[in-house]
């Protein structure tokens, strides 16, 4: 199965093509033109140029009730003069199946979304998570070869977002049916889909699996949506083997993996995520090996996270933000505090070089809490 | 403690009378109580002097049963509920047009919908004299096409009757349908059409159904009015297409006979009511079979606890 897009101002000359089955998502932030791409396959948008092509077949000019793609709205968009039962059985009915067959299959449906005791309530009468269930069922009842979800879970609290991430995983395994899931939320698209697609600004920056995505971005702005990080602009000094040296201005020399094979004296942006970043009040062990890069820098800041702490570092004239995980809470050990002197290391190959980078792409990374001057009390003049 | 939620509870309905109760008053001395008497008007004989006789007497209903009437009454029930289907398919595409505009023009719209009310309802339907005069624009126009006959007549028929009324009611139709249009999910109508309806039946099946209140309110904003107008067939009507409000006119000034107008009245307040009575009929049985619906839902989801 193929699609295929030509430019829009909103979708900007978008190439892309959807496995068979493929759990895939559009992630990107809002204003980036993944709902307008999702609303052009599902046929309420027309491209301005380009095609789009399902299972061979050209069906750019096919209105929606034409189309075997079926959406979830974000409001979920149920019928609200009908029962669960009659908005489930509504493609049928309109397509005339016969009554035996739509009771078979509406039957069929409330069984899997396990919503059976609710079949004659109204939408008004049922949970938002129900909501979710039900149009779901709706849209998966007459076997469309697409489906198209428009940020569904953007609605719920996260408990029941979590629950719903799961069910719809279970969902798409057992109807075996192409998912394509639009959303602003990484964590739903890093644990659901087989590929993700990031947009920004109307255009794909990377199409890749989720852990590529995450560990090799291609560019800035990937690096840093998905995820935080640390950025680095520096120039290639010497390469030796798969390892080249960088010179950063205002910071120490980096070490760093070359899988691109850039040559010495071409500038090169480094993406670091916190999590690779070790912070110690001692030195890293020597069995760590002799090329890992390791700086002296001074807390400024600390964040409690429950699960984790996260450390900004002031290193020369660079800020550094750094993760450690709370694998056992010691009360009595002597922790990490404010104004410390503390090193900060990681092994080069968990550095990144970006094939792409703009400054805009710095914005993006999740900066420390700012402090705030709070204008002096006036006082009154002395009468 | 049961005494004293009683006691709230009597309280309660006592302030909710307080409340209520220039409103009640309100209506029984102007509305009921007029009402009442022009039924009881109706029962007397009709003085020489155009008042009321002293007696009380069934003259005035025996004279309404005359031939004359109930074709009267036939027709006024007819063209208002012609007016009315006319106004409401004329309002709901413009409606939803409105409705589907951007913030700016949706008011723009509404304003211009409103426009004629700033012109005089009885210069508007004179206009419409000019219009459709044997010698007017309109005539001429359709005579070019070879859409009329030189000598065949637009005006003082029901036909101008009706093209006047659903011009000068179909505003009365537009906003309440446009009220209830604005207030519409319109994803509702992506979805049907994405589950593999054509617009029309989306538009039948979902539209329709969720704008419902706006065209009840709608069609009583038209037939209520239309049946009572009396402005429109006396200008634009002619000798056989009287309407019951010009009749009742004719009997209260020209002829002075209140009993008769009373009569007349008394009849055309139970053409309004009765389309009401039926449609709050109708809207009571929905409710109830939602309730029992309802009942039956909670029903099974006690037994599924049960079990």
């Amino acid at each position: 199965m193929t699609k295929r897009f030509g430019a829009l101002t909103a979708v900007d000359n978008v190439t892309l093509s959807i496995q068979k089955g493929e759990f895939f998502s559009l992630l990107g932030p809002s204003g980036c033109g993944k709902t307008t791409l999702l609303r052009m396959l599902g046929g309420f948008e027309a491209p301005d140029s380009g095609r789009i092509y399902l299972d061979g077949r050209d069906i750019t000019d096919l209105p929606p009730n034409l189309r075997r793609v079926h959406t979830i709205f974000q409001n979920y968009a149920l019928f609200p003069n009908m029962t669960v039962w009659d908005n489930i059985a509504f493609s049928l009915r309109v397509a005339h199946y016969p009554k035996t067959e739509i009771r078979k299959n509406v039957e069929g449906m409330l069984e899997l979304i396990k919503m059976a005791d609710h079949a004659y309530k109204y939408p008004s009468q049922i949970s938002g998570g129900q909501k979710q269930r039900v149009a779901i069922a709706r849209a998966l009842i007459d076997r469309p070869q697409v489906l198209l979800l428009d940020e569904p879970l953007a609605a719920l609290d996260l408990k029941l977002r979590q629950h719903m991430l799961l069910e719809l995983d279970i969902i798409h395994d057992q109807v075996g049916i192409t998912f394509v899931y639009v959303t602003h939320d990484q964590g739903e698209a890093m644990s659901l889909s087989d590929r993700i697609a990031v947009m920004n600004q109307g255009r794909i920056e990377q199409i890749d699996p989720p852990a590529q995505i995450y560990e090799a971005p291609r560019s800035g702005f990937v690096a840093a949506f998905i995820g935080d990080t640390n950025f680095f602009e520096g120039t290639v000094t010497e390469v030796e083997g798969d390892y080249c040296k960088l010179a950063v201005a205002g910071f120490r020399d980096i070490l760093c993996f070359n899988d691109k094979n850039i040559s010495a004296g071409s500038l090169v942006h480094l993406s670091v995520r916190p999590e690779k970043i070790r912070v110690t009040s001692t030195p890293p062990p020597p069995e760590k090996g002799s090329r890992i890069n390791v700086f002296r820098c001074k807390v400024t800041d600390i964040v409690y996270q429950g699960t984790y702490t996260k450390y900004w570092l002031a290193a020369d004239s660079h800020r550094v933000s750094a993760i450690k995980p709370h694998s056992r809470f010691l009360l009595d050990q002597a922790p990490i505090t404010w104004g410390d002197d503390v090193y900060c290391w990681w092994h080069p190959d968990d550095g990144y070089m970006l094939e792409q980078f703009t400054s805009a792409d710095a914005d993006l990374v999740q900066m420390p809490p700012a402090g705030y001057s709070l204008p002096k009390p006036v006082v009154a003049p002395d009468a | 403690m049961g005494e004293n939620s009683s006691m709230s509870i009597r309280k309660r309905r006592w302030t909710e009378w307080a409340i209520s109760a220039p409103s009640v008053l309100w209506l029984t001395i102007f509305f009921v109580v007029p009402t009442l008497l022009v039924v009881a008007i109706s029962f007397h004989s009709a003085a020489p002097d155009g008042g009321i006789g002293r007696e009380w007497t069934f003259d005035t209903w025996r004279h309404i049963s005359n031939p004359n009437y109930p074709s009267i009454i036939w027709r006024t029930l007819w063209i208002s509920a012609a007016t009315t289907l006319g106004c409401v398919v004329l309002a709901l595409p413009c409606a939803f047009a409105i409705a589907r505009m951007q913030k700016k023009w949706r008011s723009i719209m509404a304003g211009l919908i409103m426009l004629p009310f700033w012109t005089s309802f009885v210069v508007r339907v004179f206009a419409w004299r000019l219009l459709l005069h044997p010698e007017g624009f309109l005539k001429h126009i359709l005579m070019s096409v070879g859409l009329a006959e030189p000598n065949s007549q637009l005006l003082y028929n029901s036909g101008a009757i009706l093209l006047v009324s659903i011009y000068s009611f179909l505003p009365f139709a537009i906003m309440p349908i446009y009220a209830a249009a604005e207030k519409f999910d319109f994803s509702l109508l992506e979805a049907a059409r994405d589950l593999g309806a054509r617009s029309l039946l989306a538009f039948r099946k979902i539209f329709i159904p969720g704008i419902r209140r706006g065209l009840i309110s709608a069609t009583l904003m038209v037939f209520i009015p239309s049946v009572g107008s009396y402005v429109i067939p006396d200008l634009v009507g002619g000798k056989n297409s009287e309407l019951i409000g010009n009749k009742i006119y004719q009997r209260t000034f020209p002829d002075r006979n209140l009993p008769h107008a009373s009569a007349l009245s008394a009849i055309m307040a139970v053409g309004v009511l009765m389309p009401l009575g039926l449609l709050a009929w109708f809207l009571k049985r929905q409710d109830r079979r939602e309730a029992l619906r309802q009942a039956e839902v909670n029903g099974l989801k006690q037994r599924g606890g049960a079990a």
